[in-house]
């Protein structure tokens, strides 16, 4: 795909106007995972714990039996690989921060998560790698727990990038994230909730405070905590 | 928190057998066909969901257990905890070939929303996105106020035109742009009322207020996702929903969204701006066609929320919104102009008052990048000196932001999608390369790929050396940002660097004024044309090489050194291929000491070198002088063993009037010499603890480039010969063995002795040695005739023939 791939001296009034031939400006994919603890010999390996996309990506026509079989392996691969990348360029921002493993414990789970000093990040992913179209994934990391937004190539970050902080913030808040033994693998009902009024559709939403104020009344009133 | 507990919970989810689950979908079955809508049920279906989305592998459900998830998705009474729990199991488990959901529009909205997720997830294996459009379609036709409430459909609409842009039809279009026109613009002002009053409530409390502004002024305008209130109405909830999606339908319903032109003449338009500009004020704009209609409203909108922003906000969260709202306008405004040109006048006064308001807050930073796409974009058909706007981001947001993830991504993203519109400022953005590898030198981890995309874009015949000399300075820039974050006064927004790393000498120097030129040059904004040796910052700034963002960036180096070669070699004259091939020579010593960055930039290097031999074999003539300084100068063998290696090669190969006619005898005399005394120090140096071993690789290549150089001078045939024999006999000796492994030295003798055998014979050796061009074409290889098969056949008859009388 030639919209990405600026060949090196490609006359310059040849290149593609890459913004008038996007596609559309929304989210392909909200997903949660595990971040392992930097610095460690540390077990296991990054797991999705919860992914969710809007909307797949136009299945590619197979006349092979198990086509849809293969294609749903292929989107969760997809996903995984999304995790994988996030929870190394977290990483990487840690040790470059000189940040302790133990950050990655809360002290108390009471504490008001500081989710603007979180780490957070944005890396693009090329074309049919692992996507078929470009897409920026937009990333924060609230202690072993990574949040991440899979974006169309020319969505709006800023907006992406304070509606990512506003649904880790309903998460932690609705979901309790952070008390131990709470478990947000059989509780994705509430996530679902989450989602459907803050991202519907993968929408990107202007929402002010009072907004959010309304839909989070909402939500407590469907999904008492 | 993720813990030992939900692990073994997700490998029971995954390990869970088919027999298992089986039993536990006809519980399921049982349960929802008892339309038992409890606790039972929910935690039921949680664990279901959590069996399905736990793997990759496909689960297979019975099909009854399948149609009851869909039926409850269905079913009125059905709790949401529930319905949301059927839609994720049935979205986990697409594609599916075994759904039978159909859009029913008797449904409400949130379960239509619902069962569009499901069919939005099977990859329209069977056109379901374009089915979905066309129920949203039927629910925005009807106006009905009891049918479903649009506000959860709306977002459906703009997902499938972003899946599926052909799916409208132009009158659909038509109706959707006119809907949209009248939630942006005409929304109410009102707030909206309480869900239920009470009894007691008094009638003025149920009175519903005016709608305000974030800084609490009553709102003196139309609505818009800046304007707040307690409660909202149905309108203003579409209004956000609208203006969300407002960009995307923008793009598509444009003219070349659609595929559909314009029935207006653009050109026309295009040439007199100003006339059109009369014709479009708001008081005619009701009587524009919808799609321009929508324009124009989006344009008013636009206008507003820049108005808006200006206000102070009480509350963090609509300031953040602020800013994003400015983004979003600004991008708006730049389709706009984009479709209809007689926008761009109305929009530029507007937007360069905007740029002046938000250049010097740094809080707006990420304004400006939409603002100056916006400049490139339209700053010539406007006729606009937009130099200005492009200094200020160059110069100033990476020295100040380029700690900031985000803007840094975003800020490389802009400079590498917007090559195109670069144009004729593409001079500022390839001056200012020292600025933007600020951001690289600090985020190397996400910006390494973006920069091999931006870098030959940047790479001019210019600046060239400076860029290289840049490049293997970047571990070396990382450290010095560093310090520069330290030294700075303690800011509200912490930027993350390395608080356990101390270095109180780094940062003594750091401050010291005889250094500061050196400093100050290492963080100039733009090229300066100049180099400076910064060997005396390598030392000083020692103790930080070991820290983790240096040794990030110094993994990025040699990735973004090929890039930059492949891009240079394709703008560089000779003079130009010389001076690079100098400076690799000379840079090769004199780099920051980050662990292993020595050893991975030689690699690339010795590559390199080679590389510009092949552009231009001349190099070597030419250069003489300078290679035999750098050959007499190589004390460090041992660490730039690949890059002598490099050089001795392309000696043996390249000096040659075969490839130069200005090759001399005294040329090639002179560097048999230097090269004789290199074999002679390499191979008598007393292996240490200290020294790892001279690798036999430059043995046996300093050993061959001597036997080419004696067959092109062939007085020297009998000291190469000489040499031959000696190394030969030093590789048996037991005294050196320890020198090279086993294999190493059986290598060289082999060699040497090939080579012995060779210069036997001085003019096969000239043939198989010095080969003319010509053995590059194909007639030479096949035809057993001409003389290369022959001779190599001759030749490894020779060389067998002596290998055999060897003793051992």
């Amino acid at each position: 795909m030639l919209l990405f791939s600026v060949q090196p001296h490609q006359p310059l009034d040849t290149l593609p106007d890459t913004a008038s031939t996007h596609p559309g400006a929304m989210v392909h994919a909200f997903l949660i995972h595990t971040l392992r603890a930097p610095n460690t010999e540390d077990t296991g390996l990054c797991r999705v714990l919860y992914s969710c996309v809007f909307g797949a990506e136009k299945s590619p026509d197979d006349p092979r039996p198990h086509g849809a079989e293969r294609d749903r392996l292929l989107r969760k691969e997809q996903i995984l690989a999304v995790a994988r990348q996030v929870e190394s360029m977290c990483r990487l921002q840690q040790q470059a921060s000189g940040r302790p493993p133990m950050d990655l414990q809360p002290q108390s789970s009471d504490e008001q998560v500081p989710l603007h000093e979180a780490p957070r990040g944005a890396f693009r992913l090329a074309a049919e790698n692992p996507f078929q179209e470009p897409r920026t994934v937009v990333w924060l990391g609230v202690f072993s727990l990574g949040f991440a937004l899979v974006l169309d190539a020319h969505e709006n970050l800023l907006l992406a990038e304070g509606t990512l902080r506003l649904l880790a913030r309903l998460l932690l808040d609705h979901l309790r994230l952070l008390a131990p033994g709470t478990n947000l693998l059989l509780r994705a009902d509430r996530i679902e909730g989450i989602l459907t009024r803050f991202l519907p559709h993968g929408q990107l939403l202007f929402l002010n405070d009072q907004f959010v104020q309304g839909l989070e009344k909402e939500l407590s009133a469907a999904w008492p905590r | 928190m993720f813990s030992a507990g939900a692990e073994s919970l997700l490998h029971q989810a995954r390990e869970i057998q088919d027999e298992e689950l089986k039993k536990f979908c006809s519980r399921i079955s049982k349960l929802l066909q008892a339309e038992d809508l409890g606790p039972d049920t929910l935690d039921s279906l949680q664990r279901l969901f959590l069996i399905i989305s736990a793997t990759k592998y496909n689960r297979r459900l019975e099909k009854t257990c399948v149609d009851l998830l869909q039926a409850t998705l269905g079913m009125a009474a059905c709790p949401e905890q529930l319905q949301v729990l059927c839609a994720a199991i049935l979205r986990e488990m697409s594609p599916s070939d075994s759904l039978s959901l159909v859009w029913d529009h008797t449904q409400n909205s949130r379960q239509l929303s619902l069962v569009a997720s499901v069919l939005l997830a099977q990859g329209d294996r069977n056109e379901e996105v374009s089915a979905v459009g066309q129920g949203v379609l039927r629910a925005l036709e009807s106006r009905q106020p009891e049918g479903p409430s649009l506000r959860y459909l709306l977002p459906i609409m703009a997902k499938v035109v972003v899946l599926s842009p052909g799916t409208l039809q132009e009158d659909q279009a038509t109706l959707l742009s006119k809907r949209l026109v009248d939630w942006l613009r005409y929304a109410s002002l009102q707030q909206g009322l309480p869900h239920s009053s009470s009894f007691f409530s008094t009638p003025r409390a149920r009175q519903p207020g005016p709608i305000t502004e974030v800084d609490g002024a009553v709102a003196t305008d139309f609505f818009t996702v800046l304007s707040t209130g307690h409660r909202f109405t149905e309108d203003q909830w579409l209004n956000v929903q609208a203006f969300s999606m407002l960009r995307a339908w923008l793009l598509h319903s444009g003219p070349e969204g659609l595929g559909i032109l314009d029935t207006d003449d653009r050109s026309e338009q295009e040439g007199s701006t100003l006339s059109v500009i009369s014709a479009t004020s708001s008081s005619a704009g009701r009587l524009l066609p919808p799609r321009e209609r929508l324009r124009e409203v989006a344009f008013e909108y636009c206008q507003r929320l820049i108005e808006q922003s200006n206000r102070r906000a009480l509350r963090k969260g609509d300031s953040d919104l602020q800013k994003a709202c400015l983004v979003e306008a600004v991008l708006v405004l730049d389709v706009l102009c984009r479709q209809d040109p007689s926008f761009l006048y109305r929009s530029l006064s507007c937007l360069k008052t905007l740029h002046g308001r938000v250049r010097g807050d740094p809080a707006s930073v990420r304004v400006l990048l939409p603002l100056a796409r916006f400049f490139l974009s339209h700053g010539e058909a406007a006729a606009v000196d937009s130099e200005a706007v492009y200094q200020h981001l160059f110069t100033r947001i990476p020295l100040e932001q380029f700690h900031s993830p985000m803007l840094a991504f975003e800020f490389v993203q802009f400079c590498r999608d917007n090559l195109h519109l670069f144009g004729g400022h593409l001079g500022t953005l390839r001056l200012s390369f020292p600025n933007l590898f600020k951001f690289l030198a600090w985020n190397s981890p996400p910006l390494t790929s973006e920069f091999v995309a931006l870098l030959p874009a940047l790479v001019d015949a210019g600046t060239a050396l400076e860029m290289l000399h840049a490049l293997l300075d970047l571990p070396c820039l990382t450290a010095v940002l560093d310090l520069q974050l330290r030294s700075l006064p303690a800011s509200s927004e912490r930027p993350l660097w390395d608080t356990s790393l101390r270095a109180p000498s780094c940062l003594e120097a750091f401050r010291d004024p005889k250094f500061q030129g050196l400093f100050q040059y290492l963080l100039r904004p733009k090229a300066s044309g100049a180099t400076e040796r910064l060997v005396p910052l390598y030392q000083l700034l020692q103790p930080m090489a070991g820290c983790a963002r240096v040794a990030q960036c110094a993994e990025a180096v040699p990735t973004l050194l090929q890039t930059f070669f492949s891009a240079v070699t394709q703008v560089a004259d000779g003079a130009l291929i010389n001076q690079l091939a100098l400076l690799l020579l000379g840079r090769s010593d004199s780099l920051y000491p980050a662990p292993g960055y020595a050893a991975r930039v030689h690699s690339v290097l010795s590559s390199q070198f080679l590389a510009l031999c092949t552009l231009k074999p001349s190099l070597v003539v030419e250069l003489a002088r300078d290679l035999l300084e750098f050959l007499g100068s190589v004390n460090g063998l041992r660490s730039r063993a690949s890059l002598v290696t490099s050089v001795v090669w392309a000696v043996g190969e390249y000096l040659s009037v075969a490839y130069d006619r200005r090759c001399t005898v005294e040329q090639i005399n002179k560097f048999f010499e230097a090269l004789e005394a290199l074999l002679f120090e390499v191979t008598q140096c007393r292996p240490s603890a200290a020294l790892p071993r001279c690798p036999p690789k430059v043995v046996t290549a300093l050993m061959t480039t001597l036997t080419k150089l004696a067959s092109r001078s062939q007085d020297l045939i009998p000291r190469a010969s000489l040499l031959l024999s000696k190394m030969r006999t030093l590789t048996q000796s037991p005294a050196t063995s320890s020198m090279h492994s086993k294999e190493g030295a059986e290598a060289i003798c082999t060699r040497a002795t090939e080579l012995l055998t060779l210069l036997k014979m001085p003019s096969v050796a000239q043939f198989v040695l010095t080969p003319s061009t010509e053995v590059c074409s194909p007639r030479y290889h096949r035809d057993v005739n001409t003389a290369l098969p022959l001779a190599l056949r001759t030749v490894s008859r020779l060389v067998e023939r002596e290998a055999g009388l060897l003793p051992g």
